[in-house]
C-alpha cells in the first residue's frame, strides 16, 4: 500500500511582548528548536502583540514608553516593518478619562476584515475598521450610563491600572461579544457593542462586601472555545469557572484543584479543537497575593473534562525554588497536533511544550518581563 | 521658533534634535509638530490637551504647565522627558 504523503507541519512563531520591547521566536518544523529574533521597539512597554488569523500577515502591537503616551503599531508583512496608527485609541473630549495604555487587541469577526477591537486601561473599548490605522470608542460601552458603576474607580483595578481585556467575538455572530474587566467582571453584548449587560452569576467576589454582586468581579482571563462558542472559561481572582450558554450561572471548576496549589492564577488557555481541554498556571493567591508558583514549584495544570478533574504537568519545569509569575496574556497554544503550549514569565523566560503540556523545555531566558505571548 | 526634541521623540523627527516650527502659542507649536511628524502629539499630550505626566515643556528655560503660553518667533521651546525610568 502506498504511504500517504506527510503533510508538512506549519511552522509556529511566537510573538513575545515585554516591558522593554517585542521579540519573535521561530520554531523548526518539529517545534523542537527555536530561533529568537528582535528586539523591535526596544524600550517600549509592549502590552500585547497579535497576528490577524484572517490574512496571516497583519500584526498589531500596543505600545507606550515610560514617558510617552500610548499608541498602536501596525505591520502588514508579519512584523518586518511597522507603521504607527494615525489615530490610536483615545477617549472623547467629553470624557474625563485618559487612555494610559492599550492592554488587549482582538482581531474582529471573519466576516469583517479590517475590523479590530482594543481594550484599554482604564477600561475602554475601541474599534477600528481600517486594520488598526484609526480607532473610535465604542460608545455603547464607553458612554454607557452604568459604565462608571460597573468599572468603579482607579482603586478598583489592578495595581498596574484597571483594564478591559478578553474581548471575545462569537464566531457565529459578529454582533455577539463578551468582554472581561479587572475590575468589573464579564459583560455581554448581542448588538455589536451598542448595549451591555453583566454576566457574573455564580462567580465569587470575596473582596467585595456583597456576597453575590451583579458586577465588580475580577476575571483575570476569559476564553471562548472557537469550536464550541457557547463554552466560556475564566481564570478569576477567586477561582476557575466554566459557563455553557445559554446558562447564566458560571460553574466553579477550580474547587477540584489540589488544596495545596489552589485555583488562583492569571492566564487560561483553551485547546484549539477540544472544548473540554484547558490549561491554567496556578499561582499563590493567599495572604498578600504573591502570584508566584505555589511553594516555588511551578506546574501547569490541565483538564481534559471541562474542569471536573485536573492533572499536574511539571516534567521539565524546575522542581524547587522557582517563583514564576505568568501574566494573563503570557500563555497560549498553537494549532498543531499535538498542540504546543507556551508561557512567558515575568523573569524573562519562555517555556514551551510540544506535547500538550506533558513535558516542558525552556526556549529562552534573560528577556525582559514578559507581558504577552501569542502563537502564529 | 526652535524646538529642542528629546531622544525618545526623535524617531518622529528623523533623528533631528532641533526643528524649527511656527506658532502663536505652545498649542499651535504642538499642532504644527504633529502635522509635520504625525503621531508625535499624542505621545506627549493626552486626548484632553493636557501635557502627559512625564513630559515637560520649557519656554526659554521656564516650565510651561499647559499649552496656553503665547510665543514669538525668537522663543525656544524645549521638550523634556522627566527623569523617571527602570
Amino acid at each position: 500500500m502506498a504511504q500517504a504523503a506527510k503533510k508538512p507541519a506549519r511552522r509556529v512563531s511566537l510573538l513575545i511582548a515585554t516591558r522593554k520591547g517585542l521579540w519573535q521566536m521561530h520554531g523548526d518544523a518539529a517545534r523542537r528548536s527555536w530561533r529568537i529574533a528582535g528586539p523591535q521597539f526596544l524600550g517600549h512597554i509592549v502590552h500585547h502583540c497579535i497576528a490577524d488569523p484572517r490574512d496571516g500577515k497583519t500584526m498589531l502591537a500596543a505600545a507606550r514608553t515610560g514617558h510617552l503616551g500610548p499608541t498602536i503599531f501596525r505591520s502588514s508583512d508579519r512584523g518586518r516593518s511597522w507603521h504607527e496608527a494615525k489615530q490610536p485609541p483615545a477617549f472623547g473630549e467629553t470624557s474625563d478619562r485618559t487612555v494610559d495604555h492599550t492592554f488587549w487587541l482582538t482581531p474582529g469577526h471573519a466576516s469583517e476584515p479590517g475590523v479590530w477591537y482594543a481594550g484599554t486601561s482604564p477600561q475602554g473599548l475601541f474599534r477600528s475598521e481600517d486594520g488598526g490605522a484609526t480607532w473610535r470608542g465604542v460608545a455603547g460601552f464607553n458612554e454607557h450610563p452604568q459604565r462608571k458603576a460597573w468599572c468603579g474607580g482607579d482603586q478598583d483595578g489592578t495595581p498596574d491600572g484597571p483594564k478591559l481585556h478578553s474581548i471575545l467575538i462569537d464566531p457565529r455572530d459578529a454582533r455577539h461579544m463578551y468582554i472581561g474587566m479587572s475590575g468589573g467582571g464579564v459583560f455581554e453584548s448581542t448588538d455589536a457593542g451598542a448595549d451591555w449587560r453583566p454576566l457574573n452569576r455564580g462567580v465569587k467576589a470575596d473582596f467585595l462586601p456583597q456576597p453575590d454582586p451583579e458586577y465588580g468581579h475580577d476575571p483575570h482571563c476569559v476564553r471562548l472555545h472557537p469550536m464550541l462558542p457557547d463554552r466560556l472559561y475564566q481564570q478569576n481572582h477567586c477561582g476557575i469557572y466554566r459557563l455553557d450558554r445559554p446558562a447564566e450561572r458560571w460553574e466553579d471548576i477550580g474547587a477540584t484543584m489540589p488544596k495545596s496549589v489552589g485555583p488562583i492564577g492569571l492566564p487560561m488557555v483553551v485547546h484549539p479543537r477540544e472544548p473540554d481541554t484547558v490549561w491554567v498556571f496556578p499561582m499563590d493567591g493567599t495572604s498578600v497575593w504573591p502570584r508566584v508558583s505555589p511553594g516555588g514549584k511551578p506546574a501547569v495544570y490541565r483538564s481534559v473534562n471541562g474542569g471536573k478533574t485536573w492533572q499536574r504537568q511539571a516534567i521539565g519545569l524546575p522542581k524547587s525554588q522557582a517563583w514564576l509569575t505568568v501574566k494573563r496574556q503570557a500563555m497560549t497554544a498553537d494549532a498543531g497536533a499535538p498542540v504546543g503550549v507556551y508561557f512567558g514569565t515575568t523573569s524573562g523566560e519562555i517555556w514551551g511544550s510540544r506535547d500538550e503540556g506533558r513535558t516542558w523545555k525552556c526556549h529562552a531566558a534573560h528577556l525582559p518581563e514578559v507581558y504577552a505571548v501569542e502563537a502564529m | 521658533m526652535r524646538v529642542l526634541v528629546p531622544g525618545p521623540l526623535r524617531s518622529y523627527t528623523n533623528d533631528a534634535a532641533t526643528v524649527t516650527v511656527a506658532g502663536d502659542t505652545l498649542a499651535d507649536v504642538v499642532g504644527e509638530l504633529d502635522r509635520r511628524y504625525p503621531g508625535i502629539r499624542f505621545r506627549i499630550v493626552d486626548e484632553h490637551g493636557r501635557i502627559r505626566q512625564h513630559i515637560k515643556f520649557f519656554v526659554n528655560g521656564i516650565q510651561a504647565r499647559d499649552l496656553s503660553p503665547h510665543l514669538t518667533a525668537d522663543d525656544e521651546v524645549m521638550i523634556v522627558c522627566a527623569l523617571t525610568g527602570g
